[in-house]
């Protein structure tokens, strides 16, 4: 391989990890948003938010890539930047596995907590931010961090869309050389050392969480919730219970 | 935003091609993952780390890289060393491999839950290895984690619009085809997206009735 086509897979790389970051913060935001309504005590916003989840994470990721890209552009009028529109695809759509993450750990928190924080006269707003959330996050980082890597391996699909992302450049240097086991091989081999770093992170960003509450990190084996869990079965406990 | 229902009904009978085509890569690709998935797990318990080690290399190697790009290299990379599949063929081949990696780690979980007793049981009978697996071990484990390998197959069901990348006509194929084809957009791919939506929630149903029955 030539140092131009290094420089296309450089370039590619940069842009998965832009990708990656955008659509993660969109995620954790859709989570935090949807996955903190699907606990509200009006129905209406309970339903809306189970609406929500159920949609996003019945339909598949690359479906919604081609929606965003195909159909919101004559629709409403207006054509989004492909980073963009990648960004709001896979940020959605993740989003809406994530609220599940968020839901399942506000629900996990002891009720004594929560009552707790009512006999202390708290605003809801109040219990949420100084009791839930503080106790919830951390428990919630091991499946984010799951959740996280699926989104890393997500990115490639926009490479369908011709945007420039690591898998694209692999596909342009394949036609260039005309060979495909090197690149591939190379390409794999990139995902997984992001992936690696991500875990790593992840890792040490749970271990500082649970000290601020005062927990040590627990290394229990468990297989993992599939993320791509269909609607409405994300409580199916697995055969580890 | 314009809604065409001639479009919608002249997709129809492509739709249905495309649903059979998803279908048929998702039961081979379950096939393919339930099976593999069992050997990788039950490699991960041979005495020997010289095997175990190989073994969680590669299946941590292929869960954490994208299925697309994992495609594209059985795709392009598998002819030039001599081994030309049709395309569905790697397709199932890819989706199956991948999803293997998930389910392996559902059938250790399987396996770590039964009790120990029964280990002790199989021995205190003088059962040979084979037949504790065949016969104490394995029924117990796989009736545990249907439900967790189900999820697993709604999960795979989401990700068969990849083998469109590599021109397998499937439900997305068929309407990014379509799409090409009428300059209608709009119409094909809200269709198959409401037809994922469906789909998975049927099967969601559907695992959820094999749950109570199995797990009751």
């Amino acid at each position: 391989m030539t140092t131009g086509l290094w420089e296309l897979v450089l370039k590619g790389i940069w842009t998965t990890v832009q990708l990656l970051v955008l659509s993660s913060l969109l995620a954790a935001a859709v989570s935090f948003v949807v996955g903190v309504a699907r606990t509200h005590r009006l129905w209406i916003v309970r339903f809306l938010a189970g609406f929500y989840t159920e949609v996003f994470r019945g339909t598949s990721a690359l479906v919604m890539i081609f929606w965003v890209f195909f159909v919101l552009p004559p629709a409403f009028g207006w054509q989004l930047v492909p980073m963009w529109a990648g960004t709001l695809a896979l940020g959605l759509t993740y989003g809406a596995y994530g609220s599940e993450i968020v839901r399942g750990a506000l629900g996990a928190v002891d009720p004594a907590q929560k009552e707790g924080g009512i006999a202390l006269s708290f605003t809801p707003w109040q219990r949420l931010r100084l009791i839930l959330l503080p106790q919830a996050v951390p428990e919630m980082i091991p499946p984010f961090s799951n959740l996280l890597i699926e989104l890393l391996k997500g990115t490639a699909l926009v490479s369908v869309m011709g945007m420039g992302d690591l898998t694209f450049s692999a596909n342009l240097v394949r036609l260039a050389l005309q060979q495909s086991a090197e690149i591939y091989t190379y390409v794999l081999l990139i995902y997984f050392v992001i992936a690696f770093l991500l875990t790593r992170v992840m890792r040490g960003l749970e271990k500082k969480l649970k000290a601020g509450v005062g927990k040590a990190p627990e290394r229990k084996v468990t297989a993992p919730e599939p993320v791509g869990a269909g609607v409405g079965v994300g409580g199916v406990g697995g055969g580890a219970s | 935003m314009t809604w065409d229902w001639n479009a919608v009904s002249e997709f129809m009978p492509h739709f249905w091609d495309g649903v059979l085509v998803t279908l048929q890569a998702l039961a081979l690709g379950s096939l393919i993952a339930f099976a593999l998935g069992l050997v990788w797990a039950l490699l991960m318990r041979t005495p020997t780390r010289w095997v175990r080690w190989p073994v969680g290399v590669v299946t941590e190697f292929v869960r954490n890289t994208p299925l697309l790009v994992q495609l594209f290299f059985l795709f392009y990379v598998m002819p030039e060393w001599g081994l030309t599949m049709s395309a569905l063929t790697t397709g199932v081949i890819g989706i199956g491999l991948h999803y293997s990696t998930y389910t392996m780690q559902v059938y250790r979980a399987g396996i770590e839950a039964v009790p120990a007793g029964q280990w002790e049981a199989a021995t205190a009978l003088n059962l040979p290895r084979l037949r504790t697996w065949q016969v104490v071990i394995l029924p117990q484990a796989i009736r545990r984690v249907v439900p967790a390998l189900g999820n697993y197959v709604i999960a795979m069901l989401k990700d068969t619009p990849m083998l469109m990348a590599i021109t397998v006509l499937e439900m997305l194929g068929q309407a990014r085809l379509f799409s090409q084809q009428h300059f209608q957009f709009t119409e094909p791919l809200t269709v198959i997206g409401v037809a994922f939506i469906v789909i998975s929630y049927l099967a969601s149903l559907l695992l959820r009735a094999l749950e109570r029955r199995l797990v009751h």
